[in-house]
């Protein structure tokens, strides 16, 4: 009962933010919609006992990425209002015809059943720190290492583009 | 009626949808790079529905990998746009284009 | 024995090699000398075992040499029999003499060894056809004696015409070969086996009269193509391009006599259908006519010969098609012995003066080549069918017998004493004009007579046309007996004897006599002009030859123009552009989808999506 409630509340919510990033006209206000959207799915996460993606969720996407976005776009030019011609042919008509039939092909698709997978019976799933830990420190140990390399590279190349980008001279540049 | 996983991937489906819509209609970098930041989520939200559908927990493990790389792609990405707003002034990716014909 | 009859084949083909490989080498006249060697050698080789057959002891062998189609139950090996005992003989014999005339008449040409070369191989190929065992090589003899006939005719090749001849050559036998090929497959058919002894032995029981009609008319086919009858002859007049000793042997003694060696190899399937054997004789005696008429208005020493060669060889097919077997191979040898005594003599004749092949500007060579006149009039008394000169007894039991079987054949029997006449008066002819008479040839042309290494051949040569007749007259019929052994299995003509065959004789030698004198009379003391209206039509070969090249060359031509010109220019480089074409414009289309719009990337991948979507729930399989 409590799930539904929440499903209700949330699932409007996130599909309003979403909605909203994508039509409105100033990108901070999109930004906002965004947040909403991620908030919403974190609420998700806590009903689907994923507790610590929900806590991941939070700090990391809407704290940190979402902040980042923000800062972005402040930089970028908040004031240029965008024009909502649209200046490639059949554009508009070919991307919303096509997303209806993808949305519902994969309705579709999903009609009998939305796993393929055995599953294991129960055994609910408990998204705690130390469940997840445990997995990803003996199951997956090698994607964790290896996705730990791919954040020093992305940052290290962050760098390199703001400070080494449009072909500025390193030595020029101050620090 | 209880809220069964299938309703949190159908909502993921329409979030997901939502998300292309962002992509292909609009013009601004940064909403097109939202947009990708909403597809993701509308999946990680389908993994973890289906994690608890199965009764595992690599659903979840999954969504921990998906958001590090998303991190990690939008730092990157965003460091371009920057890059690329220095030289040519414009966060429209229609003028990014220089094919002729 | 099968060694040595292995070595008629052998030894002229090692000499081809040796000589196609070493001629520069080697030089004159050692190459010359080589050449003429192998075949003499060849000749020796066939001697001995023919000398069993004499003596009636011999008896008919396969010699196998190895295994060669499977599949058509046929192997590389040789028959030798009487029947190609004496074909062997009579290529090897007179191909040495003319292989020994050869060193003197090609001496000084700058690829002599080249031309030995090509001879010894024809002589291979020829024996190679006349020993086949089997239809299959006989086949292949015959295609090899049609090459080495190309190769020598446009031996002097830098000539357009010699080059053209060569074609013209090659190409008319392959219409024939057309023929030739189909009876093969038809043989194959009814027998399933292409060896002469299976065939010949399944004849009686297993050939129809229908299907033995259709093997020896296309038999026919063949053997007109090769022997140069009626409509395929066009090629041998154009062959006297070639050297001399070419035209001797190739053209007059072997190659052409080919066609009626096949005939009567053949003889029981001919047997076996009187239709295709009367065909065959029609055929020979229309051509036999029609050439002698043509003969007698030719003005180059050559072409009288050429036009000859090809009626004489209407006598043999008109023997051959009564079933008189015995006298139409009785004929082939005569008419080789004189024959090639014509041509060498006639080469010696062209040699003495230069080159100069029209009669019209000899006269009087009688006294300035004595040993060439003296041997060429008694080829001449050969020819014209006056005893006892060889060439009248083997004419005169054709013509015997073609009247003792009665009733239409006696017809064929009046177009021969017509066409003896006419032999007569063209032969007569071309001596007066080339060898009495006042001299008219030109200023400064010193004729002489020939070296005695030509003289030599023609010598053994006459004495040859003087008593080779002597083999199978009425009063001794060595030949038939002979051949006896060969022709056993088909019931061959006779020629009558007694008081008709005397009066036969006579008739014939008058028929001689009065074209001989015919001809004395009218050149007496005048030149042929080019003459006009009949005349020019019968010396130009009544026009056949324009005309196949007006329906046969030219549409071979225009068609051929249309091909190169039209359909490889429009439809086959037009495919291959327009493949290209097709590329570019399939590039075209697909190049505005490169529009450097991200968002049109965006669909377009979309677009994709949902396709697979799509078809995988179609199948299914979600």
């Amino acid at each position: 009962m409590v799930e539904l409630v929440l499903f209700v509340i949330f699932g409007l919510a996130a599909v309003f933010g979403g909605v909203t990033m994508v039509w409105a006209r100033n990108p901070v206000y999109g930004a906002m919609g965004l947040m909403l959207t991620m908030f919403s799915i974190a609420v998700f996460y806590v009903s689907n006992s994923a507790h610590f993606v929900a806590a991941v969720q939070v700090i990391i996407y809407a704290g940190a990425v979402m902040t980042l976005f923000l800062f972005v776009i402040m930089l970028v030019g908040v004031d240029k209002a965008e024009d909502r011609t649209e200046n490639l042919p059949v554009q508009r008509e070919l991307a919303l015809g096509l997303l209806v039939l993808f949305g519902a092909g994969v309705l579709l698709a999903g009609r009998a059943a939305w796993t393929t997978g055995v599953g294991i019976a129960g055994n609910p799933v408990n998204g705690t720190v130390e469940a997840i830990g445990d997995e990803l420190f003996h199951k997956w140990l090698l994607p964790f290492e290896v996705t730990a390399l791919l954040l020093i590279v992305a940052a290290a190349g962050a760098i390199a583009l703001a400070f080494f980008g449009s072909g500025e001279d390193p030595e020029e540049v101050e620090a | 009626m209880t809220v069964t996983p299938g309703w949190y991937m159908a909502l993921a489906a329409l979030l997901f949808v939502i998300g292309m819509s962002g992509i292909l209609l609009r013009r601004n970098a940064l909403v097109m790079f939202m947009s990708v930041e909403l597809m993701l989520n509308a999946v990680n939200l389908s993994f973890v529905a289906a994690g608890r559908e199965l009764n595992v927990i690599d659903g979840q493990v999954s969504v921990f990998f998906v958001m590090v790389v998303a991190a990690a792609e939008v730092v990157v990405g965003l460091a371009i746009i920057v890059a690329v707003f220095r030289t040519r002034r414009t966060a429209s990716v229609d003028e990014l284009s220089e094919m002729r014909g | 024995m099968d060694l040595l009859v292995s070595l008629t084949i052998l030894l002229p083909l090692g000499g081809a090699v040796l000589l196609l490989f070493g001629g520069k080498r080697i030089g004159e006249p050692g190459a010359g000398w080589l050449g003429t060697l192998t075949v003499a050698g060849a000749f020796g080789a066939a001697v001995l075992p023919a000398l069993d057959f004499f003596t009636g002891e011999g008896h008919a062998a396969n010699i196998r040499w190895f295994e060669w189609i499977p599949g058509l139950g046929v192997d590389a090996s040789l028959l030798w029999d009487p029947l190609s005992a004496v074909m062997a003989l009579i290529v090897t014999g007179v191909g040495t003499l003319i292989h020994l005339y050869s060193i003197g008449y090609m001496a000084g040409d700058e690829r002599l060894g080249r031309f030995f070369a090509y001879l010894n191989l024809f002589v291979a190929s020829m024996m190679i056809l006349v020993l086949a065992d089997n239809f299959a090589m006989l086949f292949v003899g015959w295609e090899l004696v049609g090459l080495s006939s190309y190769l020598l005719i446009s031996f002097w090749f830098e000539r357009d015409t010699a080059a053209a001849a060569g074609k013209k050559a090659f190409i008319v036998n392959r219409v024939g070969d057309v023929g030739f090929i189909v009876a093969l497959m038809l043989v194959f058919a009814t027998f399933g086996s292409l060896e002469f002894g299976t065939v010949f032995e399944a004849v009686p029981a297993e050939l129809a009269t229908g299907t033995a009609t259709a093997i020896g008319l296309l038999l026919l086919i063949g053997a007109a193509g090769k022997s140069a009858q009626l409509p395929l002859y066009v090629w041998l007049p154009d062959a006297m391009e070639g050297p001399t000793p070419v035209s001797a042997l190739i053209h007059a003694a072997t190659m052409v006599t080919a066609g009626v060696y096949m005939v009567a190899r053949t003889s029981v399937i001919f047997e076996a259908s009187p239709t295709a054997g009367a065909a065959v004789a029609i055929v020979g005696a229309a051509t036999a006519l029609f050439a002698a008429t043509v003969a007698m208005a030719q003005n180059d020493i050559k072409r009288v010969l050429a036009y000859s060669t090809i009626s004489q060889l209407g006598y043999m097919f008109m023997g051959v098609g009564a079933a008189a077997y015995v006298a139409g191979v009785f004929h082939l040898m005569t008419h080789a012995f004189f024959k090639a005594l014509l041509f060498l003599g006639a080469g010696s004749v062209i040699h003495g003066m230069s080159d100069e092949q029209d009669m019209r500007r000899m006269g009087g060579l009688a006294r300035v080549m004595p040993v060439t006149f003296a041997t060429m009039a008694i080829a001449w008394l050969a020819i014209s069918g006056m005893p006892p000169f060889a060439g009248f007894w083997s004419k005169d039991e054709i013509l015997a017998v073609l009247f003792e079987r009665g009733g239409a054949w006696q017809l064929l029997w009046g177009v021969g004493i017509l066409t003896a006449l006419l032999t007569a008066f063209y032969m007569t002819r071309m001596m007066w004009l080339t060898f009495f008479g006042e001299r008219r040839w030109a200023e400064g042309l010193h004729p002489h007579e020939s070296p005695a290494v030509m003289t030599l051949p023609l010598i053994a040569l006459a004495g040859l046309s003087v008593v080779g007749g002597l083999v199978n007259t009425p009063f001794r019929l060595g030949l038939e007996h002979f051949l006896e052994p060969a022709f056993e299995a088909v019931t061959l003509a006779h020629a009558p004897h007694g008081t008709t065959a005397l009066a036969l004789a006579a008739v014939s030698v008058g028929f001689g006599l009065a074209g001989i004198a015919l001809a004395a009379m009218l050149y007496r003391g005048r030149v042929p002009s080019e003459g006009a209206g009949l005349w020019r039509v019968v010396g130009r070969g009544y026009y056949v030859d324009d005309v196949y090249a007006q329906v046969f060359a030219r549409t071979g031509k225009l068609g051929a123009a249309w091909l190169a010109f039209r359909f490889d220019t429009r439809v086959v480089d037009g495919a291959v552009e327009g493949v290209g074409g097709l590329t570019r414009r399939i590039g075209g289309w697909l190049r505005p989808l490169q529009t450097g719009f991200v968002r049109s990337y965006g669909v377009i991948m979309l677009t994709g999506i949902v396709a697979l979507l799509a078809w995988f729930l179609s199948r299914g399989a979600l």
